[in-house]
């Protein structure tokens, strides 16, 4: 059997995001869906699952056409969906067993047969192959045990094509090793998946056949195994990406940030780096490694009780305020609601930080505001129809780059990062890497945390890995690799060389 | 081949067209209502559209309106203020008493109101920001103990000239002429109260449009983590918020003393839910889509020319709630349906 979507038009008010996209998938198979940011896949996948109705097209399965106007609909056709939030697909407060049999439960009597409900969810756990004690309460389930009760929930309702909408984002390496063999599991039983993810070794790794949409249209449909990584690439971006140099990392002398036994609170933990001038030091870290705690704490989100040093002067950061003054600011991982003020004008986004540097005894300046909002917004490459925008209306990727562009004109002299690419499309990741080596060539510091450790390799001078909390090498980029890094972060290579920080406590 | 490009393009127009028929109606609906409003009562009433009446309204207004004004302030924080209503009460009572129970003059009695109305705001903004109770609740719990503070003070009696005191001897006081021109009289045949009414609305909206102070009030109501990292001393800005509200409950309550010429017990407590809608309305008004005082002022009016318009055709008075109850319902509708659509 074949789900075919043949032609399928959708626009919303002028912006036409589909223009006859055809997508085909097999049962039995994983094919990888792909695309940038605003490629259209968000809204072939909504439109698959009943969750958006396209304009026109058809949708056929098998020698069936069928009609997906409701996500009932869609269910009842054999499409199911593992959604990006897991969380809005479950309930936190009632158990393993009552999650995964929800939709068969609300079809049954008006009684409950617990014991009968058990055995059955546990059934259903054993086809994703997670072995979990269903008495325990989802909220109290990792994230990864959390999309397979997901997937089990979409096998009890009789799923023939699966969507897993980038599954992996969130998912350590071991985790994701684990979903993948759920999805080998699945494949095996005659169940078709779409797969979306922006990583390519993933899609070398599971998928058979793949779709890359460009603009709202299907530019490429193969097999795997016949298109090389740059073709694939390619095909996502309408242009040969410049492959980045390999460049040689600066070697810088003069301290800029020192933090000597950092206590951070929400890891209950000591850390030591010291930053220097002009330099982009990388803090390389899966998932739950203890990034973000590190950064909200550096910066007086989460105040430790310890000083840090910048340029030989001792601060002790209890709030974010403090840290301006300190020259230290961060562009936090999750922009829309740390980053930006989703509501306001990118021009009074931009001005925020420094706007007591637009007024007069009070009043504000508005002219003043909009030139330099206009500036930043040249500067940057910022795609909006104007200044006065609302930051609603922008892609990830230009609203990254006005949580960026605020801070250009403080005066800060630590810049932090906090995954500054997730979830925005490699030209506007270009962008940022070229921001982020700008700031270091105006001899600010860069302390940039990621999990992406090929976007680390190209962007840092040196790196720390971040293993649990603690940093647990170090490495300039030219005497490492990506594989060694990989087994590093993921402590599959336990020590290594100590890095500097703990060498001089 | 273009007779079928026309038949395609026919029905993208009118969808057009619709969609700014609806953004005009988002936009101007509640002008659109007043004015609907004002033709409807003119014609029904021939004392409607006089200037009289039209300063009737106006004072009407006024008092509401400046509680209003409080409301939007801490709505704009993304908070809310219950407590505005009782501070009101006590502001009244307090005004009264200095003057009746302990003959102070005019000055002092405007002053000791306003104090009081800002340790009010105070000790909210405490409650919400430094113990960080949810600020529903902590106005609600201030809401119920100003008021029975007030009427402990008073025994439940109004405070009125040379009122019979505990001890069986008369008060010695008196509210003095000076103190009654606040509320009753008037500048170049305006009342008096809708000069005062005028004067904060244009400063209020002067302060949060074209001020830091007011960007940084909006700023932190937007997102107050965001607000935060940005160096915003966002748990000030609440407090100010809180304390302005407390403020402005105040001078309405100097004035609703005035206005009627002795301290009644429990005078503001209709005032809370008329200022709420007044500043709901007001979220509407020009497609703001948040709180802002000039929409506030708008939903007040509107919330007057009906009561009044209601009055003079002789509706009681205890149904004209389901009046405003409507036109609550119909400005939010209309709210939330241009946030949908944007």
């Amino acid at each position: 059997m074949t789900l075919r979507m043949k032609r399928i038009v959708k626009s919303f008010h002028e912006n036409a995001v589909l223009k006859e996209v055809d997508f085909t998938v097999e049962k039995g198979e994983i094919h990888a869906l792909l695309g940038v940011n605003g490629a259209g896949k968000s809204t072939l996948v909504k439109i698959l699952s009943g969750q958006m109705k396209a304009d026109s097209g058809e949708i056929w399965i098998g020698e069936r056409q069928v009609s997906l106007s409701s996500p009932h609909k869609a269910i009842a056709a054999g499409i199911g969906i593992v959604v990006q939030e897991v969380d809005t697909a479950l309930f936190p407060e009632l158990t393993v067993a009552e999650n995964v049999t929800i939709h068969e439960w609300m079809k049954g009597s008006a009684f409950v047969n617990w014991k009968k409900r058990k055995e059955r969810a546990k059934q259903l756990l054993q086809q994703v192959g997670l072995e979990i004690a269903v008495d325990r309460l989802v909220s109290d389930c990792s994230l990864s045990e959390k999309q397979q009760i997901v997937i089990a929930q979409a096998l009890s309702r009789n799923v023939q094509f699966l969507i897993l909408d980038e599954p992996t984002a969130p998912l350590s390496e071991t985790e994701t090793t684990t979903l993948f063999q759920v999805m080998r599991r699945l494949k095996e039983s005659g169940v078709g998946i779409i797969f979306i993810s922006h990583r390519l070794p993933e899609i070398r790794a599971i998928c058979d056949q793949i779709t890359v949409l460009r603009e709202g249209k299907t530019v490429l449909q193969s097999a795997v195994s016949l298109q090389t990584d740059d073709q694939i690439v390619q095909a996502m971006l309408g242009k040969q990406l410049a492959t980045l140099k390999e460049k040689e990392p600066r070697i810088r002398e003069t301290p800029l940030l020192q933090a000597n036994q950092f206590y951070v609170p929400k890891l209950a933990k000591n850390i030591s780096f010291t930053l220097h001038e002009g330099e982009v030091l990388g803090i390389a870290g899966l998932v739950g490694a203890g990034k973000t705690e590190i950064a909200r704490a550096l910066v007086g989100q989460d105040p430790s009780s310890n000083p840090v040093t910048i340029k030989g002067k001792q601060w002790m950061i209890k709030h974010p305020r403090k840290a301006m003054e300190a020259g230290l600011c961060l562009i936090p991982e999750e922009r829309r609601k740390e980053g930006i003020l989703i509501d306001f004008p990118i021009d009074q986004n931009l001005s925020l930080p420094h706007i007591h540097k637009m007024t007069k005894i009070g009043w504000l300046d508005r002219q003043k505001e909009r030139r330099l909002a206009k500036e930043v917004v040249e500067k940057l490459g910022i795609r909006a129809s104007s200044p006065m925008q609302t930051a609603r209306l922008l892609s990830g990727g230009n609203q990254q780059k006005v949580s960026i562009g605020k801070w250009l004109d403080t005066g800060a002299s630590v810049f932090l990062f906090d995954e500054p690419t997730k979830g925005i499309d490699i030209g506007a990741k270009v962008d940022v890497f070229s921001i982020i080596s700008s700031l270091a060539e105006e001899n600010k510091g860069i302390l940039y945390f990621s999990n992406e450790l090929n976007e680390l390799l190209t962007v840092s001078d040196r790196i720390l890995v971040l293993y649990d909390g603690q940093f647990i090498a170090e490495r300039r980029i030219n005497e490492t690799t990506l594989e060694e890094l990989m087994s590093l972060a993921t402590g599959g290579i336990q020590g290594g060389t100590k890095h500097q920080g703990s060498r001089t406590s | 081949m273009e007779q079928s490009i026309k038949v395609a393009e026919l029905p993208k127009k009118q969808k057009k067209s619709k969609d700014i028929l609806f953004h005009l109606l988002t936009k101007y609906g509640t002008v659109l209502a007043i004015l609907v409003i004002v033709l409807l009562f003119s014609v029904l009433s021939g004392e409607f559209f006089t200037y009289k009446n039209w300063t009737d309204i106006l004072r009407a207004i006024s008092i509401t309106t400046l509680v209003a004004i409080g409301v939007t302030l801490s709505l704009i924080v993304n908070g809310f203020d219950l407590s505005v209503g009782s501070t009101v009460s006590l502001a009244t009572i307090s005004s009264t008493i200095a003057m009746v129970w302990f003959r102070q003059e005019t000055v002092v009695a405007i002053c000791i109101p306003l104090v009081i109305g800002l340790l009010v705001g105070l000790i909210n903004s405490f409650l919400i920001v430094k113990i960080r109770l949810p600020d529903m609740l902590a106005t609600l719990g201030m809401m119920y103990m100003i008021n029975g503070l007030h009427l402990t003070i008073t025994k439940g009696y109004s405070v009125y000239n040379n009122m019979p005191l505990q001890d069986g001897t008369l008060a010695p006081g008196k509210i003095l002429p000076s103190f009654l021109f606040i509320g009753q009289g008037e500048l170049f045949s305006v009342p008096f109260p809708v000069i005062i009414m005028f004067f904060f609305v244009i400063t209020v909206h002067l302060c949060l449009n074209y001020t830091k102070f007011g960007r940084l009030l909006y700023v932190t109501g937007g997102n107050e983590e965001a607000a935060r990292l940005s160096g915003v001393p966002v748990k000030r800005y609440k407090a100010y918020a809180y304390a302005l509200s407390g403020l402005f409950a105040s001078i309405a309550g100097i004035v609703l003393a005035s206005r009627i010429g002795t301290g009644q017990v429990s005078a503001g407590a209709s005032l809370l839910m008329d200022s709420v809608a007044a500043a709901l309305i007001g979220y509407s008004v020009f497609g703001a889509n948040k709180p802002n005082v000039l929409g506030t002022f708008v939903g007040s009016v509107l919330i007057g020319i009906l009561l009044n318009g209601l009055t003079m055709l002789n509706v009681p008075y205890y149904a004209q709630d389901i009046v405003k109850g409507a036109i609550l319902v119909g400005a939010l509708t209309l709210m939330y349906k241009s946030r949908k659509v944007t």
